[in-house]
């Protein structure tokens, strides 16, 4: 894992200091709300329905055991004994006061942990594969790349006021398990035909209330040329970016309206005349940075683990959990487990303090003291020996942090919604739970099969209902919750954005329009091997709008 | 009937959600504060509460519309309803919690 040099840790402790500055400054009376605002945001403090809410930026996902350990101390003194783990990778704190914030930052510093643009109109916290690192498909760990970039544009002058807020995601893989096609640029590290590592370049991709998929502007650039090229990229849109309207600020607007062709043209003039400039990443300090995330040591071990293969048939639970929450790992011998932050009828992504720490005593017996958070609302185990999975699954049970639910229909994505959030038009976790309650933990569930549910509780879509293969967004209307259901939506490698499939639900009926979907699909799919994003796509919109609608039982309106 | 409007905000230090009493004070319960009834005395209570903004007392005091919900007085919308209670989520949490507590 990365460690803060001299430069770092001296960097975030003269900010927790101005902060505190700020806040005491605030408290007394000599700064406005409005002055203090922006300076409470870029240090990830927000104000939200019940209280402030602390937003902790977990650089491309990745966390050591210690750091959980901290982030549970500080769920349990400053706030109500837990947190919650963000569709950003990130984790929010929903209670603390202004007062302790910069105490909090100071504990977080102590860990090399900071709040720093995570939110306003910057760069923020730079995303990755949660399998970073450790997938067996894996081409190259994207990390290196995202902490440079994550060290480069941290109060960059020239990107700290852009048009709007910029999102960065990167993946090593083929497989895009950090939807970045759906991001402001999307980095998919490769290799060439002569074997050198570079990108492919998505830009203007983004979720919000003007949806819109990526597009791909350069198909290979070397990975020297990674900070030229995003430099590019922000100095175009810094320029030409909408400023006039919030609402088409976003660079997605400015590749929409300039056209692809336009925009990769713009880029790559201003690239060309600043390529094998001061930005070019010497090849020692790409290493430098890359030797941080060397893998750990990983001895020998047998691809089938005796132990694994004796209790599966006894214990159907643990069979359950070995079958969908245990990832092939590149190292044979080893998985990647995902520790469900899911439970059936929880709160999707919240974690308690007791259980942080639980998570953070696993990760350092059994993972080398590596721990991941997907953007998927999930924690990671990332190197875990097959051998020690009984272990880790009994351990897991224990905190109740066992389900066997990843990929499937209870493992939701919900924002927090109008629950906690200040910007929210209805609820999103009650439907979450109610769906989750719905289907269970049950052969029904797996017999579904991969299915990703996503809600949103507003038009802003933290909730990534477009990307979901059922997506939801909750509205209001007439003073009632109504939700709106898309289907079709996917954030991986074959990127669409969802369609509605018309009138929305209320909050029961949205539950019920879920299953009347599901339903339909089950009777429709060519075997249990064809999945919902994949029947959805043969069979398209047809057969599920008229199970929604043409059923007097099936609209909740 | 005691449909009106009723001053919040969120205090500074804490972020606490509160609301103004017709003392003019600032408490934790939307059961305490004062009910406006015509449109003149809710906007001269909220000039009395806009000082308190600017005395950092409070953030953004605004007016919600309530309503008599079985004779007691409650917010109309339900955004305000989760402010004055807590997460419908969580019913440990919140103000919700704390007159849980109390009785």
């Amino acid at each position: 894992m990365y460690r803060y040099d001299e430069f770092d840790a001296a960097f975030v402790r003269q900010r927790v200091e101005q902060f505190r500055d700020q806040v005491n400054r605030r408290l007394s009376g000599e700064l406005t709300e409005e002055q203090f605002r922006p300076h409470r945001l870029m240090n990830g403090v927000y104000l939200q329905l019940h209280a402030y809410m602390l937003r902790v930026a977990i650089p491309y996902g990745t966390l050591s055991a210690a750091q959980m350990r901290k982030l549970a101390h500080i769920a349990r003194v400053y706030d109500k004994g837990y947190g919650h783990f963000t569709t950003r990778q990130n984790i929010q704190y929903n209670w603390p006061a202004l007062k302790d914030c910069p105490a909090i930052l100071d504990e977080l510093a102590s860990v090399e942990m900071h709040a720093i643009q995570t939110s306003g109109n910057c760069i923020r916290n730079v995303t990755a594969d949660h399998f970073a690192g450790a997938a067996a498909d894996e081409v190259a760990d994207p990390r290196p790349h995202a902490e440079i970039m994550r060290q480069w544009s941290s109060l960059h002058p020239e990107f700290s006021f852009l048009p709007r807020k910029f999102k960065i995601a990167v993946t090593g893989a083929p497989k895009d398990r950090a939807a970045i096609q759906v991001h402001d640029i999307g980095y998919h590290l490769k290799r060439n035909d002569a074997g050198e590592i570079g990108f492919a370049v998505y830009v203007g991709g983004g979720q919000g209330r003007t949806p819109m998929v990526a597009h791909k502007i350069r198909d290979f650039l070397p990975e020297a040329d990674v900070l030229s090229y995003t430099d590019a990229i922000l100095r175009v849109y810094n320029l030409e970016g909408r400023r006039d309207n919030k609402y088409k600020a976003r660079i997605k607007i400015l590749v929409h309206e300039k056209g692809a062709d336009a925009m990769r043209e713009a880029v790559e003039k201003e690239f060309a005349e600043t390529r094998d400039g001061v930005l070019t990443l010497p090849k020692a300090e790409i290493d430098r940075i890359a030797a941080y995330f060397a893998p750990p040591a990983l001895p020998d071990r047998p691809a089938r683990s005796v132990g694994v293969e004796a209790r599966r048939p006894k214990d159907a639970r643990f069979a359950a959990f070995v079958a969908t929450n245990v990832a092939m790992h590149k190292t044979p011998g080893y998985g990647i487990v995902t520790i469900s932050l899911k439970p059936i009828g929880g709160i999707p992504g919240d974690a308690s303090a007791d259980q942080m720490d639980a998570v953070a005593d696993l990760a350092q017996d059994y993972s080398h003291g590596e721990l991941r958070v997907s953007h998927e609302q999930n924690l990671v185990l990332p190197h875990v020996a097959l051998d020690d999975l009984p272990h880790v699954f009994d351990r897991l049970a224990a905190a109740n942090l066992a389900t066997a639910n990843a990929g499937l229909i209870s493992d939701i994505i919900a924002c927090p919604g109008m629950d906690y959030c200040s910007l929210a038009t209805a609820r999103s976790i009650p439907i979450a739970q109610a769906i989750s309650e719905r289907f269970g933990d049950t052969a029904r569930a797996r017999d579904i099969g991969g299915m990703k549910i996503k809600i949103s509780g507003c038009i802003n879509a933290c909730g990534h209902h477009h990307v979901g293969h059922i997506g939801i967004l909750g509205l209001e209307k007439k003073g009632d919750e109504s939700y709106q259901l898309t289907l079709g939506g996917s954030g991986d490698e074959i990127c669409t954005v969802g369609s509605i499939t018309g009138p929305g639900f209320s909050g029961d009926g949205i539950v019920d329009a879920v299953e009347t979907v599901v339903d339909t699909y089950m009777n429709l799919r060519v075997d249990s091997r064809e999945e919902f994003i994949t029947a959805y796509r043969r069979l398209g919109m047809a057969p599920f709008k008229e199970a929604l609608y043409s059923r007097s039982s099936g609209s909740g309106i | 009937m005691i449909s009106g409007q009723i001053i919040t905000a969120n205090r500074l230090n804490d972020g606490v959600v509160v609301f103004f009493d017709p003392q003019n004070r600032w408490v934790e319960a939307l059961a305490q504060g004062g009910v406006w009834t015509n449109k003149d005395s809710a906007a001269a209570a909220l000039a009395h509460a806009q000082l308190d903004e600017a005395r950092d007392v409070v953030v953004d005091p605004y007016l919600i519309d309530v309503i008599d919900k079985n004779g007691a007085v409650a917010a109309k919308h339900l955004r305000e309803v989760i402010r004055a209670a807590g997460p419908t989520i969580r019913r440990d949490l919140g103000k919700q919690a704390e007159a849980a507590a109390a009785v």
